[in-house]
């Protein structure tokens, strides 16, 4: 009686989209679970959000001229030194990126594939959407985007493939970047303006979803995590989208 | 007063049945009648003309016991915020209105006919660890443990949770994030809860997602769950998890395995 009542077997006519948790070594165990790979990408979303940040506020040299950018792209290679050799911090810190940015589309990918066979039929009526906001939905779409203009963006000034010109110059970041932005390449300075748009959409979702992800929760300060990746968002945007408009204008020359 | 209206309702005849939508005029409906109600009246009309009825489920009829359940015009229980299909009445449509009526879509949620699916995967999850462990015996005084207003406030504001399955059948990516998180969080909140806290969350999460998807932050269940249980939840069974994940692993799964092998 109580066996039949309690030990019902585990429910093998309902389809399970996975294997269970907890078989293996506890770091791919960890990262196995959709809630440790939510925090992956969480903190490597915090990580990058760095990057963004620094870079967006390294850039606005720009605005004091030549010298004060160049000379602040030299020092990122002598950060460190002479612990470090030339260049050693700079690798360490792209490394770490490099590492993050694996990580952080992995997960996405995974999960993503995991996602489409919990819901393998969409709603033939179609739906609704009540509370999603336009950034959440596109986040795959507009990752996806940025990552081939970040590939791009690596392509212009800092391997300096002749994709848009073929006057780039090692450690010249200042001259390089007028040639990019020139205003008879003006779809180059479209590109980056666009990717940035995009950057600043995936980022006012992801700046959000991170302490949500992470467990970072308190009733008090939630309405602060709302405005912290609206402002995040909008600083970044605003700055990165800043560069081109100068050079555009004539405000840069 | 009453609307004429065009229903467009999914019907399928079995598990592995090929299911499409059939569509019905439904004139004369009662602003009064709930959803379930009009369903009722037109079920009535097709039995007495000799066609199968409308599968649906319903059992209580006022909102608690989270049996009923259909997506109407793409929203799990229709566009009104924070009721059940029984509780949305026909004054919210007007005369020449087409609904469209789908059952909850989900890999673990399969169709068992027309717009009834099986929620068996829920009660996996509880039975993985939605209980707590007390002393038999004479019954301890009420106020033996002491718990604050404010958690218990908290814990019933996740045990409101009807499991009626809105959540998974909002959620673009099936996930069960809210029903979980609410079934986890009425008993960690609580004193009552502490010793099997780690091992439940472990346990119930683990479970959890052997069936369903992982979570974007949409924020959809929130919106649809007639329960108005909250995401942070969510994040509070996330914080919890990824703690649970860091504890001593080997009290962990042993406790994890006697939860298993009430299942």
């Amino acid at each position: 009686m109580v066996s039949q009542t309690t030990g019902r077997g585990r429910a093998e006519h309902i389809p399970t989209i996975r294997g269970r948790n907890g078989q293996r070594f506890w770091l791919a165990d960890f990262y196995g679970s959709a809630i440790g790979k939510k925090a992956v990408m969480a903190i490597t979303g915090i990580l990058l959000l760095g990057f963004v940040l620094v870079h967006m506020i390294g850039n606005l040299k720009l605005y004091l001229g030549e010298e004060h950018l160049n000379a602040y792209g030299e020092y990122l290679r002598e950060i460190g030194e002479p612990i470090l050799p030339h260049t050693g911090f700079l690798w360490i810190m792209r490394s770490a990126l490099i590492l993050a940015f694996i990580l952080h589309i992995h997960a996405a990918a995974t999960l993503t594939v995991l996602n489409r066979k919990a819901r393998p039929q969409k709603y033939l009526g179609g739906r609704d959407y009540a509370a999603a906001s336009y950034a959440a939905r596109t986040m795959r779409w507009s990752g996806v985007i940025v990552g081939l203009y970040l590939v791009f963006h690596l392509m212009d000034m800092t391997w300096g493939w002749h994709v848009v010109h073929s006057n780039f110059q090692d450690g010249k970041p200042y001259e390089n970047l007028l040639h990019s932005f020139a205003p008879e390449r003006w779809p180059v300075s479209v590109i980056y303006i666009v990717a940035n748009v995009l950057l600043g959409i995936h980022i006012y979702h992801g700046a959000w979803s991170l302490f949500q992800s992470l467990g970072w929760n308190n009733p008090r300060f939630n309405l602060w995590r709302n405005w912290f990746a609206k402002v995040f968002a909008a600083v970044i945007v605003i700055g990165n989208v800043s560069f081109p408009i100068a050079v555009l204008t004539g405000i840069v020359s | 007063m009453t609307i004429s209206l065009t229903l467009k309702v999914w019907r399928q005849k079995g598990p592995n049945a090929a299911g499409g939508f059939e569509t019905y005029s439904v004139p004369d409906v009662n602003e009064d009648m709930s959803f379930l109600e009009m369903l009722d009246v037109v079920n009535e009309d097709l039995i007495t003309s000799g066609k199968e009825p409308i599968a649906f489920d319903s059992d209580c009829r006022e909102g608690i016991c989270g049996m009923c359940g259909v997506v109407i015009n793409g929203r799990p229980h229709g566009s009104v915020a924070h009721v059940t299909t029984c509780q949305l009445h026909m004054r919210n449509f007007r005369t020449g209105d087409t609904i469209v009526v789908e059952p909850w879509r989900a890999k673990s949620f399969p169709i068992i006919k027309d717009l009834v699916v099986d929620r068996t995967a829920f009660d996996r999850i509880i039975q993985s660890g939605g209980f707590i462990s007390a002393s038999t015996g004479s019954a301890p005084d009420a106020n033996a443990t002491l718990v604050p207003k404010a958690v218990a406030d908290k814990a019933m504001d996740a045990a409101a949770c009807i499991g009626c399955g809105a959540c998974v059948a909002a959620c673009p990516n099936g996930a069960a994030q809210l029903f979980t998180s609410a079934k986890v969080s009425h008993l960690n909140v609580l004193p009552q809860g502490q010793p099997e806290r780690w091992a439940r969350v472990a346990s119930m999460v683990d479970t959890m997602e052997e069936y369903f998807g992982s979570c974007t932050n949409f924020g959809e269940c929130e919106a649809v769950c007639p329960a108005s249980v909250s995401i942070n939840f969510i994040a509070q069974m996330n914080r919890d998890y990824l703690r649970a994940k860091f504890k001593d692993r080997r009290s962990l799964v042993r406790a994890a395995d006697v939860a298993n092998d009430e299942g």
